[in-house]
C-alpha cells in the first residue's frame, strides 16, 4: 500500500503579527511550522502502516526552506518525501494549487501506484479546505472530508470504511480505493519521533521536484496565471475601540464572583433576565 | 465551462475587463440551500438574506438551489426559500440524494450550473458546502474564494467582491474572479444576519432530474448516527457559552467549564489548542479554524486571545474573560476582564450564579 500525504509549511498564527504601516505580515521572528491539523494526516498514514506496511510519502508544495517541514515528517517516520518547488507556482489559488499537487502524485504513482492520499482538514493560514477536494476531482479519487476514524479498511476488496463528520451528525461511509482523505483534527495524537528516525532525518537528502520532474508542461494552469482568483485588496481588521473593564482588582474570589454578576444585573438587565439573574 | 476556456490575460491594478461573450452569458445569483435529513441549514436562510441584497444591485434573479431525496421536504424547502428572498428554486428531487455524498451533489450542482448559468453561487462554509464547494469548482474550472465573512459588488465590473481573512484573521483581503463563471463563495455560518421571513413571497420551481444511477456512485452510507445521540455541540447559534483555552492547565479541570456551562444552560467551546490536544471534541472550537459565534454572553476561561480565536468570538455582546495574565491579548476586546487563575475563580463564580439563580427561582 502507497499513501501519499501532502502538508504545508505556514507561519505559525499564534505569533504572527501585522505591520502597522505597510499592513504585511512580520514573518521575521515568525517559527514555520507543519500546518498543525496536517499533523493528523501524516499520523494517520503511518498508523495505517504500521496495520498494512507499506510506504508513506509526504509532499509538500513550497519554498525551498519548505524542506525543513518534511525533514520532521521523516522524523515522524515517513519513508519519502517529495518537495515541489518552483517558482512558476508562486501565486497559486486552491485551484492551480490543487492541479500542481494532482500532477505531481500523478507522477509519484507511476512509480509507486497511490492507493491513498491524505490532508489534513484545512490549514490556519489559508483555512479553505478547498485543496483537498481539489486533488480528489482531478485525480478521479473518491472524496472523503472531515474524518474522524477509520474504521475499516480492505487491500483485497479494495475498500474502505470511514467516519464522516457532517453538519448533522456522523456519517458512516463505504466507498473504494483509491481515496483522498482529510483529516479531522483531535482524532489521533502524533508520536514522539524514534531516535532512528530523527538520525535518519538530519542526514536525509530530500528530493526537489520543479515543474518538469512533477510532469507539468501547461505552465498556463499553475501559479498566478492558473489562478482564476486574483487578490484585489489586503487591509488589516478594525480593532474594538474599547478595552475591558477590570472587575475585582481588590477582591477575592466570592468577591469578584459576585461584583460581575452585580455588574450583569445592573448594565446588561435583559442578559440578566435571560440568565434567571434578576426577574423582569 | 470548458477547460480552454482558461488562462486570459490578468491585467494590473484597476481591473475593467469586457468579459468572454460566453462568460456574459452568466446571469443571476444562486445560493445552495443545505439540507441535511430533511432540515435545512439555517445558514442556508442567512446566505439568501445576503444575495438577496446582491441580486438587487446587480439587477438579477435570485435562484435557490436544492437537493434532496424527497420531493414533498424539497417544496416546502423552496416555499421557505421564497419568503426569504429567492425568486426561483432549482430542484433536483431523487432518493440517491437522500444523505450526502459529494459525487451526485457535484452532478447534480454542475449540470445545473451548465444548464442555467448563474454569475455568482454561494454555498454556506460548513462541512458539507466545503466539500461540494471544492469539487465544483474543480469540476467548472472556476475561481472560488472560501470562508468569507463579507460581500459585495464591483462598481466597475459587476463582478463579486469577496472578503475573508486570512492568516488566522490577522489580515483580510478582497478577492476577485475576473475572466472565469460562475465566481463562487462559501460564507461563513453567522456573520450574515437572519433575514425576516416575507411569508407573501412566493417564486417559480424548476425541477431537473439527476442524470445519475445508484450503480455509477462508489461510496455507500452505512449509518447516520445524528448529533441529537452524542450530545453535539450547536455553538454556532448558542446564546450563552463557556469556553475554556490553554490556562485551564490539564483536560480534568475541564470539568470546571462543563459545571459552570450547566448552571448556565450554556454550551461548551474551547481554543485551538484545547481541540488540537483533545481535551474538547474537533466540533467545540470557536474561532478561525473553527466555528463563528454571536452568542449574548461568552464566558473566556483560561483563553489568552490569539487573533484566531478573537475573530471567532468577537461579535459576542458580553465577554466575561478570565486570565491569570493582566496583559493577555483578551482583555483587549473582552467586556470585563478578571485578572486571576480561571481553575480558582471559575468553581466560585458557578457557585455565586446557582446560589442567585436559585433565589430568583424561587422567588419567580
Amino acid at each position: 500500500m502507497h499513501i501519499v500525504v501532502c502538508i504545508k509549511q505556514v507561519p505559525d498564527s499564534a505569533q504572527i503579527r501585522v505591520h502597522p504601516v505597510t499592513n504585511t505580515i512580520m514573518r521575521q521572528g515568525v517559527p514555520a511550522i507543519i500546518n498543525p491539523f496536517d499533523v493528523f494526516a501524516i499520523e494517520e498514514a503511518l498508523r495505517l502502516k504500521d496495520r498494512f506496511g507499506g510506504r508513506v510519502t509526504v509532499l509538500t508544495m513550497g519554498p525551498p526552506q519548505a524542506e525543513d517541514a518534511l525533514r520532521k515528517a521523516i522524523a515522524y517516520g515517513a519513508d519519502d518525501v517529495i518537495l515541489l518547488t518552483d517558482r512558476a507556482f508562486a501565486g497559486a489559488d486552491t485551484l492551480a494549487t490543487s492541479f500542481a499537487l494532482a500532477q505531481t502524485i500523478r507522477k509519484i504513482g507511476e512509480e509507486h501506484p497511490v492507493d491513498l492520499v491524505f490532508t489534513g482538514k484545512q490549514t490556519i493560514d489559508g483555512d479553505t479546505a478547498q485543496v483537498g477536494p481539489g486533488i480528489a476531482k482531478r485525480l478521479g479519487l473518491q472524496l472523503l472530508t472531515y474524518v474522524s476514524a477509520i474504521d475499516a479498511l480492505d487491500l483485497e476488496e479494495r475498500s474502505i470504511t470511514v467516519q464522516r463528520r457532517s453538519e448533522g451528525g456522523v456519517q458512516v461511509i463505504r466507498t473504494r480505493l483509491p481515496a483522498l482523505i482529510t483529516m479531522l483534527e483531535g482524532s489521533n495524537q502524533i508520536r514522539f519521533a524514534g531516535m532512528d528516525d530523527m538520525f535518519r532525518s538530519a542526514r536525509f537528502d530530500v528530493p526537489k521536484w520543479n515543474k518538469e520532474r512533477a510532469g507539468i508542461e501547461d505552465v498556463s494552469k499553475i501559479g498566478l496565471k492558473g489562478s482564476p482568483t486574483v487578490v484585489s485588496k489586503i487591509f488589516t481588521p478594525k480593532p474594538r475601540a474599547v478595552k475591558a473593564q477590570m472587575i475585582g482588582a481588590d477582591l477575592d474570589a466570592s468577591g469578584t464572583a459576585n461584583a460581575i454578576l452585580d455588574i450583569i444585573s445592573s448594565q446588561h438587565p435583559r442578559l440578566a433576565q435571560e440568565l434567571g439573574l434578576i426577574t423582569p | 465551462m470548458s477547460e480552454n476556456t482558461a488562462a486570459p490575460a490578468k491585467p494590473k491594478g484597476k481591473k475593467r475587463l469586457e468579459l468572454d461573450p460566453r462568460l456574459a452569458a452568466y446571469k443571476g445569483i444562486w445560493v445552495f440551500v443545505e439540507m441535511e435529513r430533511g432540515q435545512v441549514h439555517q445558514m442556508s436562510w442567512e446566505l439568501l438574506g445576503e444575495g438577496r441584497k446582491l441580486a438587487d444591485i446587480l439587477d438579477v434573479e435570485l435562484g435557490a438551489v436544492i437537493l434532496g431525496g424527497s420531493s414533498d421536504e424539497l417544496g416546502a424547502a423552496a416555499r421557505n426559500a421564497f419568503t426569504y428572498g429567492a425568486d426561483v428554486a432549482y430542484i433536483v428531487a431523487d432518493p440517491i440524494l437522500t444523505d450526502y455524498r459529494n459525487e451526485p451533489y457535484t452532478k447534480a450542482m454542475t449540470d445545473l450550473v451548465n444548464r442555467y448559468q448563474p454569475e455568482i453561487l454561494l454555498l454556506g462554509a460548513t462541512t458539507l458546502g466545503r466539500d461540494l464547494a471544492g469539487s465544483v469548482a474543480t469540476t467548472l474550472l472556476t475561481g472560488l474564494t472560501a470562508d468569507c465573512t463579507e460581500l459585495a459588488i464591483d462598481p466597475d465590473n459587476r463582478g463579486l467582491l469577496a472578503t475573508r481573512p486570512t492568516f488566522g484573521g490577522s489580515l483580510l483581503c478582497t478577492i476577485q474572479t475576473l475572466n472565469y463563471r460562475p465566481q463562487m463563495a462559501t460564507i461563513r455560518p453567522r456573520v450574515m444576519a437572519m433575514p425576516d421571513a416575507m411569508p407573501e413571497r412566493s417564486g417559480r420551481v424548476i425541477s431537473e432530474n439527476l442524470q445519475m444511477q445508484e450503480d455509477d456512485i462508489i461510496a455507500k452510507v452505512l449509518e447516520f448516527i445524528p448529533d441529537e445521540a452524542q450530545e453535539q455541540a450547536q455553538l454556532a447559534y448558542a446564546d450563552i457559552i463557556v469556553a475554556g483555552g490553554r490556562g485551564m492547565g490539564k483536560a480534568e479541570n475541564f470539568r470546571l467549564i462543563w459545571d459552570l456551562a450547566a448552571v448556565l444552560g450554556a454550551e461548551v467551546g474551547g481554543s485551538r489548542p484545547v481541540t488540537h490536544a483533545g481535551w474538547l471534541p474537533a466540533d467545540r472550537q470557536v474561532g478561525q479554524s473553527g466555528k463563528t459565534v454571536r452568542p449574548k454572553l461568552y464566558i473566556a476561561a483560561g483563553i489568552s486571545g490569539a487573533i484566531q480565536h478573537r475573530v471567532g468570538m468577537e461579535a459576542s455582546d458580553v465577554i466575561i474573560a478570565i486570565n491569570n495574565d493582566p496583559n493577555a491579548p483578551i482583555f483587549d476586546f473582552a467586556t470585563y476582564a478578571i485578572v486571576g487563575d480561571a481553575v480558582q475563580i471559575l468553581p466560585v463564580l458557578t457557585d455565586a450564579f446557582r446560589s442567585r439563580l436559585a433565589v430568583n427561582r424561587r422567588a419567580g
